[in-house]
């Protein structure tokens, strides 16, 4: 028994750590997180798996051993005492009891034994009498079934979850029955060790099948191999469905399936969805996850720094790598993902802490008067808006060196204005840093890349600035001294910026302009570079064969922002940007596939477990003995469960029966009196 | 006739006409939600909705103030869905509505009324008025009242939101404390019903105000309260009856932590005079104890049963399942030291406080702190 709640006590320390300690990550995450002494530490303890450490199968074997020895010492007493009545007991006996009473008892000791047999019955008692004028009754003597019930339950518990654990697994492969294969092994390709065949009794594995595509095994992690699980059948995947609310969550995922028998050839379809399971050949198939099955993508490539290149035109196929040859270098562009479907929260981008303020601003009660109404929403105003479709890839170079980029298709409403989002990172556990590229009054990219290429022609430059300054002192009178001074500032602030963005021009001031009065020169200078920006553009576009636009706030605004993403871009490594033309989305559900061949032990040990719980619990064992002689009875009870409510019941029946033996008159009516 | 046939018969004759009023008011609900929604639920759902009307008759014919409760709540929560006319936005324009029977006026109504009953529970105790103490019985019950009256215009509102977003109120961290607080506040309501002493309720109602505390946070903080419609993994009925057992278990444990705490003040001299019996306090701890432990038994069971569907296991070893059964462990060898040697008084009381400890991180620590499979509620 103690020896019991030491190892609940153990099993409980070992969950503690295996839910503090993230289980199963690749090894290298624990090596950074420990350092090299106690990484190696806690791999003895197997702690990385604890749940699967041989000392933790041990605990839980020693449980089920303790557990099934007690129930084995203690059932046949257990039955006997179900079973008897102890009409024998003898009167001292009766009297060491914790509820026993003695009273005056005038009737003859047949008629009062008769009297208390039918009070008792009605009470739901089972009686027996002894010989000696003893009545024996007793109620609830279930409650000891209770007990094997529930202590069989965790031996069928454990037992049965052991059979669904790796257990099996780990047993095949120290036997040698098989040998995982290297996971980078082409399906098609693995050697018929690393093949477990479709009768295998106990297994869990995953397999990924796109839309029309078709699968016959699962795939296991074994170790830092993987073995393969033949199926009785064939999964085909018709579609894959997924589904969102309007706030962006998702609503559904489903997949329409074709189940093909491998023996039978027999067929017929059948749809899989989160928490509604395929059951077939005894092997259980869930919807797990979903991933791309290789959507196309038709793309253009437009060169970021260099002016009036032509747009690359390429396909792509998520899951696929090619490589690219572009301005000189040579690339291998790694085609990661693609999602049709962003939902963003607009109202907070570009929000300040405005809404802090007002809530100060609202007071307590206005705060709680704002919380009262519907359970709608809460005070933070939502915008969630579906972006549009998404893809990402990676750019690795010549040194292996890669960059990540993940770019929208369509341009998002930021801050009121239309912008094509193209976020990069260096490593996947940085985030994407975006930049933001104005898309023009079309919706387009076409007039952004028209600024940028009359802004960065070095052979435009001196034909900008001349009508920079020629327009900046139209109608007033101005040297031509200063006219030449403006254009030849006009040209400085163009090549400057064309170099490395606002970097070179920060540094260019920092040089040439004393700190006092940096900020006004800044603000001249941006002035000035905004006015030859938007010459250039008109420049280009008249060479274009386009008319002249005229000047808007919006119009500036798109110079302004241009700026910035030119700028920008320069920080994006491989000047190349991929818009994204048109696409044809190929979906691929992840399904897990597990026969579990204990689970149905386990279930029958969870209803033996409740059914054991509450009979031990809530059923209450009354055992009551009444003697009669010599003008009194005594009045004894045990219990099972020494609660409040024994004494209760004690002194109830004792009224009872005293009520009932101490007259000569008939009393039925009494019997119910106090119920 | 049998002793048990007797026995069966005076159960049927000893009701009365409200009882036999309140079971045809129960079947007539369900019949009529049976026949208006069948369309909306699956077969589960409806072998669910119909064990409500016996269990729902069972309960109250047991204890008959919950019949007062289900019938009261039924009729506030009607006349505030009736005020909706099924336009959301009246929960703002509608005098009633925006200030006293909105799900979430009638949750602050709640919040407001346990804290009260707290303080007065606290004063009857202190300064040993049965007045008060009868007051606070009194506020706890209309707390009651609002929170299951949130709840269910909660319920309507989430379909108001939009049809298939609409979902029984229990599935995030939100609902499930108010849940928390009302199974807690009954449980306690019954057990001062059957000792027929009002002296716990100071202790009791502290967790219900520490519960609602951290509620009113995490709705003004966090804006936890908006209606969220259920991911796929949710959307299933085994959650319609794994939660609530769950959250019976939790509050039975929160309730035995309390009555430990005021024994074990009882137990030092202090406030001895004023509670119960230590004999009482060490009844009620193994009572609610035992009730927490049988329906924490089903609640992890059928969160297994569940994990089958959703996950494709029945366990494995998930941080919130795990910590469901190192609280069911902790119990269970509560109950065998209890049961089996016998033991009982401070150090009993010491194990069941901590078992609080255990039971709230489980509830919200691991939410808090560990990442899992579980999705319905992190902070
Ligand atoms: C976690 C799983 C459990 C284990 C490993 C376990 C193990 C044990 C062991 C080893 C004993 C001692 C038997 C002996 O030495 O004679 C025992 C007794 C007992 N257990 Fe459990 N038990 C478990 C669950 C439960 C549960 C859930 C209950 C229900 C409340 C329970 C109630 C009892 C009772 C009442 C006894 C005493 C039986 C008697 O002697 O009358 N046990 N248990």
């Amino acid at each position: 028994m103690r020896f019991a709640i030491s190892l609940l006590t153990l099993v409980a320390i070992a969950s503690v750590i295996g839910t503090v300690l993230r289980q199963n990550e690749p090894l290298a995450n624990y090596l950074n997180q420990f350092g090299p002494f106690w990484f190696r530490v806690f791999e003895a303890a197997g702690l990385y798996a604890v749940y699967n450490a041989p000392w933790f199968i041990a605990i839980m074997a020693f449980l089920v051993l303790s557990t099934s020895v007690c129930i084995w010492r203690n059932t046949p007493g257990m039955l006997r005492q179900m079973a008897t009545y102890r009409e024998g007991i003898r009167e001292s006996s009766m009297r060491a009891m914790a509820h026993q009473t003695e009273f005056a008892c005038t009737l003859p000791t047949d008629e009062a034994l008769h009297r208390a047999t039918q009070y008792l019955q009605a009470q739901g008692f089972r009686l027996r009498a002894g010989a000696t004028g003893v009545l024996a009754a007793k109620s609830g003597s279930f409650s000891r079934l209770g007990y094997l019930a529930a202590h069989s339950a965790i031996v069928a518990i454990c037992v049965g979850g052991l059979l669904d654990s790796n257990v099996p697994l780990q047993l095949k492969l120290a036997l040698g029955e098989a040998r995982p294969a290297s996971s980078d092994t082409l399906l098609s390709q693995m050697p018929a060790s690393a093949r477990l065949s479709a009768d295998n009794a106990s297994f869990r594995g995953n397999t990924l099948i796109p839309e029309g595509g078709a699968s016959s095994v699962a795939v296991i992690n074994a170790g830092d191999g993987v073995l393969v699980q033949e199926l009785p059948f064939t999964l085909t995947l018709n579609r894959f469905h997924i589904e969102h609310y309007s706030t962006g969550q998702p609503k559904l995922f489903a997949s329409d399936v074709l189940v093909t028998d491998r023996e039978t050839k027999q067929s017929f379809s059948a749809r899989i969805e989160v928490n509604k399971p395929l059951q077939y050949r005894g092997v259980t198939v869930y919807q797990a996850s979903f991933d791309d099955g290789g959507t196309l993508l038709n793309l253009r490539g437009h060169h970021m720094l260099a002016p009036r290149a032509q747009p690359l035109q390429l396909n792509g196929r998520i899951g696929e790598s090619a490589e690219l040859r572009y301005d000189g270098a040579t690339y291998r562009i790694e085609w990661v993902g693609f999602r049709p479907i962003n939902v963003e929260n607009l109202a907070t981008v570009g929000e300040g802490g405005a809404n802090d303020t007002d809530r100060e601003a609202r007071g307590l009660f206005g705060r709680v008067r704002d919380q009262m109404g519907s359970g709608r929403e809460g005070m933070t105003p939502r915008e969630l808006r579906n972006v549009g479709p998404s893809f990402s890839y990676k750019l690795r170079d010549a040194a292996g060196q890669a960059r990540e980029y993940n770019n929208y298709q369509l341009p998002v409403q930021i801050d009121g204005r239309p912008v094509f989002l193209t976020g990069v990172r260096d490593t996947p556990s940085d985030r994407f840093r975006y930049v933001r590229i104005p898309a023009d009054e079309a919706l387009g990219i076409d007039e952004f890349l028209r600024l940028r290429a009359g802004l960065l022609d070095p052979s435009l430059r001196a034909a900008i600035a001349q009508r920079f300054a020629a327009n900046a002192v139209r109608g007033g009178s101005v040297s031509p001294a200063l006219q030449a001074r403006l254009a030849e500032s006009a040209e400085r602030a163009l090549t400057t910026f064309s170099a490395r963005g606002y970097q070179s021009v920060a540094e260019f001031l920092e040089q040439a302009v004393p700190e006092p009065e940096r900020d006004g020169a800044a603000q001249i200078y941006l002035r000035v570079l905004q006015g030859a920006t938007w010459e250039a553009w008109q420049l280009r576009r008249e060479k274009d064969r386009l008319p002249v636009l005229d000047f808007t706030p919006a119009r500036v605004q798109f110079v302004q922002d241009s700026l910035n993403a030119v700028s920008d871009l320069h920080f994006y490594g491989v000047p190349i940007w991929f818009s994204l033309d048109t696409f044809d989305e190929v979906k691929a559900s992840v399904f897990q596939m597990t026969r579990s061949p204990g689970r149905n032990l386990v279930y029958l040990g969870c209803v033996l477990l409740v059914l054991g719980v509450f009979a031990m619990l809530y059923v209450r064992e009354r055992r009551i003995w009444l003697l009669v002689r010599d003008g009194i009875a005594v009045l004894a009870m045990q219990t099972n469960r020494r609660t409040l409510d024994a004494n209760e019941t004690f002194a109830r029946h004792q009224h009872a029966l005293m009520a009932l033996l101490s007259t000569t008159s008939s009393s039925k009516g009494a019997v119910h009196e106090r119920h | 006739m049998s002793a048990t046939e007797r026995h069966g018969l005076m159960y049927w004759q000893s009701r009365s006409w409200q009882d036999w009023l309140y079971a045809l008011a129960l079947l007539f609900g369900v019949g009529y939600a049976q026949q208006r929604y069948s369309a909306y639920m699956d077969s589960y759902e409806q072998i669910i909705l119909l064990f409500a009307a016996p269990t729902g008759i069972a309960l109250g014919w047991s204890w008959g103030a919950l019949q007062r409760l289900f019938v009261g709540s039924a009729v506030l929560a009607l006349f505030s869905i009736s005020l909706y006319t099924q336009e959301l936005a009246r929960a703002d324009r509608v005098f009633l509505l925006k200030y006293l029977i909105s799900s979430q006026s009638a949750i602050l109504w709640m919040c407001a009324l346990y804290f009260a009953a707290t303080l007065v529970y606290w004063a009857g105790l202190l300064m040993r008025s049965a007045f008060a103490l009868a007051t606070a019985t009194g506020l706890t019950w209309a707390a009651t009242v609002f929170g299951l009256v949130g709840l269910l215009v909660r319920w309507y509102e989430s379909y108001l939101i939009g049809a298939d977003v609409g979902h029984i109120p229990i599935s995030n961290l939100y609902e499930v404390f108010v849940l928390f607080a009302l199974i807690t506040a009954l449980l306690y309501l019954y057990i001062e019903a059957r000792y027929a002493t009002r002296l716990m309720g100071a202790f009791v109602l502290l967790v219900i105000s520490a519960a609602i505390g951290f509620l009113l946070w995490y709705t003004f903080s966090r804006e936890a309260h908006a209606i969220q419609p259920l991911v796929p993994a949710l959307q299933s009925w085994w959650m319609k009856i794994h939660v609530p057992a769950n959250f019976i278990g939790y509050g039975a444990f929160a309730l035995a932590a309390m009555v430990a705490s005021a024994h074990l003040l009882a137990s030092r001299g202090v406030l001895a005079t004023r509670l119960p019996s230590l004999e009482v306090l060490d009844d009620v701890m193994y009572k609610s104890i035992a009730i927490g432990f049988a329906f924490f038994t089903v609640a992890t069971i059928l969160g297994a049963l569940w994990a089958a569907d959703a996950w494709g296991s029945y366990w494995q070893w998930d941080p919130k399942e795990t910590w469901a059964l190192i609280v069911w462990l902790n119990y269970a060898a509560w109950l065998h030291i209890r049961l089996t040697k016998g033991l009982r008084g401070a150090l009993l009381a010491w194990w069941a406080l901590i078992g609080l400890l255990v039971t709230t991180f489980a509830f919200i620590g691991v939410n808090m702190f560990l990442s899992g499979l579980h999705s319905y509620g992190s902070l």
